[in-house]
Parts: C-alpha cells; structure tokens; sequence
C-alpha cells in the first residue's frame, strides 16, 4: 500500500513538474504573442505554425551560448542564485490542489502532491525564499549594478510581503482553514472568496505582482538604470533559469491567486455535472477550469506588463507602505467586524 | 481667449501637479483606464505584411533592381556607352563593351553592346540617374518589381546581365502587347 502512494505521488509530482515547465515555457511564447498583439504587431511567427516552436528555439539558443563566469570569489553562490530561483518556483506546486479527486481503477487519487493544513503559509515561505535567488546571484556577480539590483528586489519583496500577508489574513478569519484544499472545497458552486474579499484580493494581486517581479514592479531588472538588473553577468542556461524561474513563479502565483479568490477547480453547475456525467468527468472539467483560470491571470500579468510603465521607486516604497498596508489592516478589521456581525444573526 | 489656454492642436493639456487623493494614489482607475485602452488594441487588425509569402503592391515610381530592358524584338538597347556609369552617383555601375559580330544583330540593338555589365547592389543608393542618364532607353529601375535580395556575402551583391537582363519571355510578352 504505501509503495503505491509513493508511486502515484511520484507519477503526479512529475507530471506537475512537466506540467510547470511547459507552462513557464510556453508563458515566454504568450508573452511575446501578447506584447504583440496589444501593440498591434504579429510577435513570432516564423519557428513552426504561428511560432510555437519558438520556446524550443530559445532553450536551443540559450543551451548553446558560452557560459561566462565573472570573475568572482563567490564562484559557488554564483551557481546557488539562479538554481535557488528556479526551484524556488518549482517546489511551490506540490501544496496545490489541481483537482478534486478523482476515481482510477477503484482507488481515490487526490489530486494534490501533499496537503498539508499549514499550505498556504507553505506557499508564502517559498515565495519569500526565492528573493534569495536574485540576492545572492546579485551579490555573487560582483557587479556592482547586479548589487543594486539585488537590493532594490529584496527590500521590494519584505516590503510586499507584510501587505501581503495582512490580505490574506482577512481571507484566513473567514474561511478557518490554512489548507488550500479545504479553501477550495468551500467554494463550492459559485462562493468565491473574491466576492467576499475584493478588497483582500486587490491588495494580494497588486502584492503578486511585486513578489514575482513582475511589471509594473519589476525595478530589479530595470534596464535603463540597472543593465540587465540582477542576472547582468549571466549567461547561457544560468540566465535561462532566472527567465525560466520568473514564469514558473507567475504561473504558481496565478495558481494561487485562482485558488483563493476564484473558486479553484469549481466551476458553476459542478454539481449537475458530476450527477450527470459522473464524478470523473466533472472533476477533470474542474482541473479545466482551473487552467483556464489559471491561464487568464497569466494573460492578465502580461496584459498589465504591455500597459503600464515601471513605477519609480519611492513610489513603489509609497504604494506599499502607505497605501496597501493601511488598507490591508482596515480590511481585517471591516472583516472582523463583519464576521462577528454575522455571527451574532 | 487668452494666449495660455491657446491650443493650436486642440489637445493641449493643463498639467496640473495637485496632490493625488488616496483613491488616485492607488492609481486603481488610472491603472483600469489604461487596460481597457491596450485591451482594444489586441482585437485590431494587423497592418503587418508578412513578407516573403505576402508581397506589398509595389507603386508604379518605386525604383527596386535595375532591368536592362530589350526592344520589341528583343534585342538589348544597352549600347555600353557608359553614360549610367558616369552619372551614378556611387559608382555602383562597371561594363566593358563590345563589338557587335556579323549575325548577331537579333541580340543587340546597336553595333556596340555590353558583353560585362555589372552592378553592385551594395553601392547602389537606387537614386534612378542611370535610368535618366540613358541615351538608349536600356535601363529602368521600375520595370522588374523586384526587391534586391539579402545575402551574406559581398560577392552576391555584384549583379550581372544574367540578372539584369530583361527576361526573354517578358520581352516576347511585350512584343505581342504591341503587335
Ligand atoms: S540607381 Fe543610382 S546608384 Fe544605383 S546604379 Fe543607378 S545611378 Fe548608380
Ligand atoms: S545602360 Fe544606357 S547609359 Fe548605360 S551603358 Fe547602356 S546605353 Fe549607355
């Protein structure tokens, strides 16, 4: 019985992992398709029908280009940043809940690598783990614009992730739970969280956007002041898997993000469904959904990138001190009040 | 009016530097106001022309290769007499000249013809001196419709008459349009 656990959740962490990376891999595609679209160009199109095979063409490039190390004494954490990042953004998958269950050959698979009670706060610790990434491959570079780079990043993500967490404290109070499954078993039918926590949700995605680096605060790589940012002195594959680890992060991030306010894998009418065309088939629908979800704020990220300029930074500073956190606590607290409100009816 | 709120474009603007209100620093608005400018753009057409299998419609001035052109009967016009070469402000154009044989008067027009004639698509500015230059009415740059192609060696770049030579079916073509 237990080597049969170990199999199926071995046969299921691999195929998320694939999952992952032909998602971040084809994320770097849509990116560019999406840039070009909102500006009224074509973006690729010569790598095979409609440029698909443009993700295989830059691993090719990037896995062929010279491998350049600087002349650093950190030869050691040079290697760590970029393999820190893109595990980092890998590891965060196995708390996510993709699916319901689902019923093969008589046994119940859980479609979920672990599920831990202590999920979500899993997810956060990751999340901030992976600044480690771009501060020691920033400190290790011996540049100093990496340095900047690197610096400007972390002070950036502590600075997100108190507003951060505070919107979700608010989502925490209501739903009881810390595990995401259970969260996303209580949004069932159309009860998403998003219509009970908008405000929760506004502060989380904005937070999203500073902790995956993302446009409008991606102040790490900003060029024009920076070089590259952070991953200046990298080259060949070393560079991929920062690239590679910042859409591995916005994918899991808009897994996130769509199993705690949009509902996960629910979808209206699951129950008719699973009455109707059987469990399995409801439940498969339901990790549809989910991509499809989860596709939409991966779409939503670049459509933000290709509209607004990079903030500056005190305005970043500003945002997040005293604007976010001051309205992430207000919304505790209309929550709590709220909630007790509701009790007492 | 007075002359600071003038506007000749009519889309002046006032900056205004007031301190923003807590709602505007959030830039939640500014922010959902410019999705939906970018948002409209993702659904309009394309003006790109791929182009190796689309071809934009050239205009009937566009000056693209140079051909040199044959007559009716399809004999060349070029005459070789070098007057292309001395108006071309880059010096693109070099020919050597040649006499015309006894039989040979189906090929070319005039007694001297231009046995080499040879020019450097990399010098050329296709500024169309040579086509005024001409006696002959030999060379026109808006005849072929062709773009001089990319290459990766300089050596490509020098065309000869096999390229430059209006192709015998064109000439017949021409011929036939008259008759
Ligand atoms: S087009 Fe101008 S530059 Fe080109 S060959 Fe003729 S005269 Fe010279
Ligand atoms: S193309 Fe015209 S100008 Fe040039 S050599 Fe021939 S006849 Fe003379």
């Amino acid at each position: 019985m237990d080597s049969a656990i170990i199999i199926e959740k071995g046969i299921f962490i691999t195929v998320i992992f694939a999952i992952t990376m032909l998602m971040a891999m084809y994320s770097t595609w849509a990116e560019r398709k999406v840039a070009a679209w909102l500006q009224d160009r074509v973006g690729p199109n010569r790598a095979g029908p409609l440029g698909l095979f443009q993700p295989l063409a830059d691993g090719l490039k990037l896995f062929s280009k010279e491998e350049f190390m600087p002349d650093t004494p950190n030869k050691f954490l040079f290697i760590l940043g970029p393999a820190i990042s893109m595990s980092m953004a890998l590891i965060t998958s196995a708390v996510i809940p993709w699916g319901d269950t689902l019923e093969i050959a008589g046994s119940t698979v859980v479609l979920q690598a672990t599920d831990i009670d202590v999920a979500l706060l899993y997810v956060f610790a990751v999340l901030s783990t992976s600044v480690y990434g771009i501060m020691i491959g920033g400190w290790a570079s011996n540049n100093k614009y990496s340095l900047m780079s690197a610096l400007r990043a972390s002070s950036q993500m502590i600075s997100y992730e108190v507003a951060m967490g505070l919107s979700i404290i608010a989502l925490i109070m209501m739903s009881g739970t810390l595990s995401l499954r259970e969260m996303a078993a209580q949004q069932h039918g159309m009860n998403w969280n998003i219509f009970y926590q908008p405000v929760g949700f506004l502060i989380f995605l904005v937070c999203s956007f500073a902790e995956t680096n993302r446009t409008p605060f991606d102040l790490a790589e900003c060029e024009a002041e920076l070089i590259g940012g952070h991953h200046t002195e990298y080259s060949s594959m070393k560079m991929g898997f920062y690239l590679f680890g910042e859409y591995a992060a916005m994918f899991i991030s808009s897994a996130i993000l769509s199993i705690l306010y949009f509902g996960a894998y629910n979808y209206p009418g699951m129950d008719w469904m699973a009455e109707n065309a059987g469990a399995n088939i409801a439940n498969i629908l339901g990790i549809v959904v989910l991509f499809v979800k989860i596709c939409f704020f991966i779409f939503f990220y670049m459509w933000i990138r290709w509209t607004i300029p990079r903030f500056r930074y005190d305005q970043l500073m500003n945002l997040g001190w005293k604007m976010l956190i001051p309205l992430a606590i207000a919304n505790i607290v209309l929550t709590g009040i709220i909630i007790i409100i509701a009790d007492k009816l | 009016m007075s002359l600071d709120t003038i506007s000749l474009s009519g889309r002046k603007k006032e900056v205004s530097n007031k301190k923003m209100s807590f709602l505007e620093s959030l830039y939640i608005v500014a922010i959902a106001k410019g999705l939906v400018i970018t948002i409209k753009h993702l659904f309009r057409r394309k003006v790109t022309i791929k182009y190796p299998e689309q071809k934009r419609e050239f205009s009937p001035v566009y000056r693209g290769q140079h051909m040199l052109k044959r007559d009716e009967l399809g004999r060349e016009n070029c005459t070789a007499c070098g007057m292309c070469a001395v108006a071309c402000p880059a010096e693109a154009i070099t020919m050597t000249a040649a006499e015309r044989k006894k039989g040979e008067e189906n090929l070319y027009r005039e007694e001297k013809y231009a046995s080499v004639y040879e020019i450097n698509m990399l010098r050329c500015i296709f500024c169309g001196l040579c086509e005024e230059a001409c006696p002959k009415d030999a060379i026109y740059l808006t005849e072929s419709k062709v773009i001089v192609k990319s290459a990766s060696n300089r050596e490509d770049f020098i065309y000869g008459k096999d390229k430059l030579v209006m192709p015998l079916e064109m000439a017949i073509k021409n011929s036939k349009s008259i008759n």
